[in-house]
């Protein structure tokens, strides 16, 4: 094995593992997907954005259409601003709703975008008007309880007036 | 048998004693021994051909078990995950689980473990059959260091190497799962790749597995012409360093991994 065939193979060598780590980094790990796609970017703001995280998907009919670019929390309005990130070959009509949906139990939380029929399209930077908060399951579980209680209340006090009246009319 | 009786328990304790010290001399001695070669890497540079051979030897040699091992991997992973993700429903996933599993943890550790047994070995045979047949004391004799001409461009060979073939590895797995997953199993191929790149990020999964691995190639290596150097220069001799050289490796690299996992590990979040 002479010198320059030595060369010729440890060339190829790093050449082969540089390459493996450019694909790890770009293909696996998409390190450069932010610049590769661009798109137009929406605001949406919610009350409660649950378990959303950043690069989560934005999907309308169940197709992925984008990303969530920014989290952020309005400190006037306490609401939690999103910035979504959706492909330019997708438009969106004025008065869609987004919502956060989760995708089965265990699933991931997205970002769902219902289009509406108004004739004119968002534009990049404006604000999805209509928007629909997490269900966070423990409020749920509040509401519900909550509900309950003020269900039976009526029923409750009903009861104490029959029973208050019931003696009454024992003593009648 | 009545000798080590009567010599009683002192005997067994003054044993002990030697053992232990004997071992820790050996890792201070080891420790000396880095920093000799750390010391001569600037000779492993200046003559580059020499670490340019090495890395033929130790990494171009070791491409192809590297990359069938990784394929092979890559596809039984993919079936393994597939049989657990089904239970849930979530056989999507399978991108992200293959690409993790290899990139932060199976390709650095096997990628490793076969560098040892393949590369390492090799480098403590050829090293120790040079102390044996005395090439090392003639270089001394001609006034060539042999840390500067023998030792330190194996050392870098195999540190240079290492990254290159763990990073090979992680790509023919993902490769080899890609294989079984989509074409042989079914599973949409979208979202296999889409998946894993919302699930894997460059910086810190990837980065902490070239990390991993980098750390690896330096233990492996060191410990590879250590104990060539080490040994005893005789046939038997030659052929326990190979042992040791092979078993310690692999301890090591398995001991580091668990260490560095645990400094790398974020918790829940």
């Amino acid at each position: 094995m002479n010198r320059s065939a030595i060369d010729l193979w440890v060339g190829i060598f790093v050449a082969l593992g540089l390459g493996a780590i450019l694909f790890l980094a770009l293909k696996v790990g998409n390190l450069l997907t932010l610049d590769r796609a661009p798109g137009y970017r929406l605001e949406a703001r919610f009350d409660n954005i649950g378990g959303l995280k950043l690069r989560a998907p934005v999907k309308a009919a169940g197709v992925v259409v984008g990303r969530v670019e920014g989290v952020r929390l309005d400190s006037q309005t306490y609401e939690a601003v999103t910035t979504l990130r959706i492909e330019r070959e997708y438009q969106f009509t004025k008065d869609t709703i987004a919502s956060i949906n989760t995708s089965g139990v265990l699933g991931e939380v997205y970002v769902g975008l219902d289009a509406g029929g108004d004739p004119a399209m968002l534009k990049d930077g404006d604000r999805i008007a209509k928007t629909q908060s997490a269900m966070v399951l423990e409020k749920l579980i509040g509401q519900f309880l909550f509900d309950k209680a003020q269900e039976s209340k009526p029923l409750q006090s009903g009861g104490t007036s029959v029973g208050g009246g019931a003696p009454q009319g024992v003593k009648k | 048998m009545s000798i080590d009786a009567a010599q009683g328990p002192s005997y067994w304790l003054r044993r002990l004693g030697g053992a232990v010290t004997g071992g820790v001399a050996r890792v201070g001695y080891a420790t000396r021994f880095l920093g000799a070669v750390l010391w001569h890497t600037p000779h492993a540079f200046r003559r580059i051909h020499l670490t340019l051979r090495e890395i033929y030897f130790s990494g171009v040699l070791s491409l192809v078990i590297i990359l069938m091992s990784g394929m092979f991997v890559g596809m039984v992973l993919s079936l393994q995950g597939y049989e657990t993700l089904k239970r849930y429903g979530s056989d999507e996933q399978l991108g992200i689980l293959v690409a993790l599993a290899l990139v932060r943890e199976l390709a650095p550790v096997i990628a490793g473990l076969l560098f040892a047994s393949r590369a390492g070995s090799a480098i403590t045979a050829e090293i120790g059959l040079m102390k044996a047949t005395e090439q090392l004391a003639a270089m001394e004799m001609m006034a060539v260091d042999p840390l500067a001409r023998v030792v330190a461009p194996r050392f870098w060979g195999g540190v240079i190497s290492m990254p290159l073939l763990a990073a090979l590895f992680s790509a023919f797995g993902i490769f080899g799962g890609y294989l079984v997953g989509v074409r042989l199993i079914g599973i949409d191929e979208g979202a296999f790749w889409g998946q894993m790149q919302a699930g894997v990020d460059f910086w810190p999964d990837v980065t902490d597995g070239i990390i991993k691995s980098f750390v690896f190639g330096a233990a492996v290596s060191l410990i590879a012409v250590f104990e060539g150097y080490d040994s005893k220069p005789t046939a038997e001799g030659v052929s326990t360093a190979t042992t040791r050289t092979v078993v310690i490796s692999s301890l090591a690299i398995l001991a580091l991994d668990f260490v560095m996992t645990a400094f790398m590990f974020r918790g829940a979040a």
